[in-house]
């Protein structure tokens, strides 16, 4: 199968034009159920048959549902194994059903592959994954803070698919899910945070150890089990039993919200006491991204938080928080194969990177001095 | 030496493990002890899955005789502990005391307060008519083999009943 990216609703990449509030911290907000199927066993444990029959399901539902009828299904484990990066790359399909790690117990090196009838429907704000760990995960992205927003619609959507295939549920465990940490809500609430001045003031610490005393977890840029690049942090809710969705989300955007206030503050500090070195360091990295012949993924997430930093703090004006975003998930490798039409080695990979920077800079960026 | 999970990192945490009768050695890298809830010194910041995991391991070894295994899709506690993914929505009933006692522990609750699944359709008017009931069918046979390999007799006339039925 062909992933053609036109075909997919603003790519599944609407979050990256910046409407919500904190726009210039706050990259994303999102919201995760996880259901499963009544009288189907859970994807892990199920045979073929079965999970074919959930897609079919799936598939024969969807174009009655509203919010999800103009959604494009990938199925996922008919993909290229870079198409599947590709798609892991814009969030909308975990390691896990994209197939990137062997499976468990199989020798090093095994070929990985994606799980039989493993798929997404995608539109623009949403990914509907079906046969991951559970039968279905819905995600729902929104741009910038807004949480309340994306559980407002994960509800409604939810509602719709709920009634149209019978959910597996227990009277007192509620939603039941493979992994029983997923257990009664299935929800995940999370947003993704761009945090420079705390991981600059050597704050960051105390902040994250913060989050665990409420209950609450961080993790990088590609969700469990990911390291922190570029001072991008996903926080998210730990616990998904025994507190209403609501709950649970009003509690993370509680403590996001005094997040966001710390960083401002961090920021602030940072221009106040080391206000000319910060912007020496800024326009560096900017000058490096402009005009850099090669950059590792590592090297550019980091330079591309440096001007996302200036950029923030207005010490580059002319760039907007679209085209930083853009910048983020474009110039990953399996990004730049999809634009070269073609496998690329790590070091070629490298050399594209730095082309499509330049580019979109010197196309896009206004920048005055 | 190698980790005995996952076979690519060195082994750091050695264990002892002591189920029923038999006495096991474990050689486990960081990571993969740190997955299993067993905690290094350098191990990273705790997951609930791994007090979790933990937590199953401790019931496991306390139970004499044969662990209990689930009648419909036959994943035992064992693999459960093995894994920490249940194999289907019956297993939440086949491990019933072990899961309350994990949820308790990983989510300090064991009662789900929130959206409420909606009311299935009646049967015949279902949004997915006659394919769902095929589906169903399969589903429900697939259900009774398991059963019956179980020899967990009881559910399985309960499946005939409800094959017959849909049929």
């Amino acid at each position: 199968m062909t992933l053609d990216l036109s075909l997919l609703p603003d790519g599944g990449l609407q979050w990256l034009a910046p409407a919500g509030e904190h726009a210039a911290i706050v990259l994303s907000s999102r919201i995760r159920l996880a259901r499963n199927l009544a009288g189907f066993a859970f994807p892990p444990r199920a045979r073929e048959g079965e999970r074919l029959r959930v897609l079919q399901a799936v598939r024969q539902v969807v174009p009655g549902l509203e919010g999800l009828r103009d959604g494009v299904l990938v199925r996922v484990d008919e993909c290229t194994a870079a198409e599947r990066l590709l798609l892991h790359e814009r969030h909308l399909v975990s390691r896990e059903l994209a197939g990137l790690d062997a499976a468990p117990g199989a020798a090093p090196g095994a070929p990985t592959g994606a799980p039989t009838a493993g798929a997404v429907v995608v539109t623009g704000d949403v990914g509907l994954m079906v046969n991951e760990e559970d039968h279905l995960r819905l995600q729902v992205f929104r741009s910038g803070f807004d949480l309340e927003g994306a559980l407002r619609y994960a509800e409604r959507l939810d509602r719709g698919l709920g009634t149209a295939i019978p959910y597996a549920s227990h009277p007192e465990f509620g939603f039941l899910t493979s992994c029983p940490t997923n257990t009664g809500t299935g929800l995940r609430a999370s947003v993704l945070i761009h945090l420079p001045g705390l991981v600059l003031t050597q704050e960051i610490g105390k902040v994250l150890q913060g989050l665990q005393h409420m209950g609450l977890t961080h993790r990088g840029l590609y969700g469990e089990g990911s390291e922190v690049l570029g001072n991008l942090f996903q926080i998210s809710n730990q616990t998904t039993l025994g507190r209403a969705e609501g709950e649970l989300v009003d509690q993370l955007a509680r403590v996001v919200r005094r997040v966001i206030e710390r960083e401002e503050e961090a920021r602030r500090v940072l221009c106040r006491e080391a206000g000319y070195i910060i912007e020496d360091k800024l326009w560096r990295a900017y000058g490096t991204l402009r005009h850099a012949r090669s950059l590792s993924g590592e090297e550019a997430m980091q330079l591309l938080s440096g001007v996302r930093l200036a950029a923030s703090l207005q010490l580059v004006t002319g760039l907007g928080v679209y085209t930083l975003n853009k910048l983020l998930i474009f110039s990953q490798t399996a990004h730049l194969m999809h634009a070269a039409g073609r496998p690329l080695t790590e070091s070629e990979a490298s050399v594209a990177r730095a082309r499509y920077v330049r580019s979109v800079l010197a196309a896009e960026a206004k920048i005055t001095d | 030496m190698l980790c005995d999970q996952c076979r690519e990192r060195d082994a750091v945490v050695h264990l002892t493990q002591i189920v029923g009768q038999s006495v096991a050695q474990v050689h486990l890298c960081e990571r993969c002890a740190a997955e299993r809830g067993i905690e290094t010194t350098v191990s990273e910041p705790k997951h609930p899955l791994g007090d979790f995991l933990q937590a199953v391991q401790q019931q496991a070894s306390q139970l004499p005789g044969d662990l209990p295994r689930c009648a419909y899709c036959g994943t035992s506690l064992q693999e459960f502990r093995a894994s920490g993914r249940l194999g289907c929505a019956h297993c939440y009933a086949a491990f019933d005391q072990s899961l309350r006692e994990l949820l308790r522990r990983v989510h300090g609750a064991t009662r789900h307060v929130g959206w409420r699944p909606t009311a299935p359709a009646a049967e015949g008017s279902s949004a997915l008519g006659e394919l769902d009931r095929v589906s169903r069918v399969e589903a429900l046979r697939e259900e009774l083999a398991r059963a019956v390999a179980a020899e967990a007799f009881e559910s399985a006339a309960a499946l005939r009943d409800q094959i017959r039925a849909l049929e």
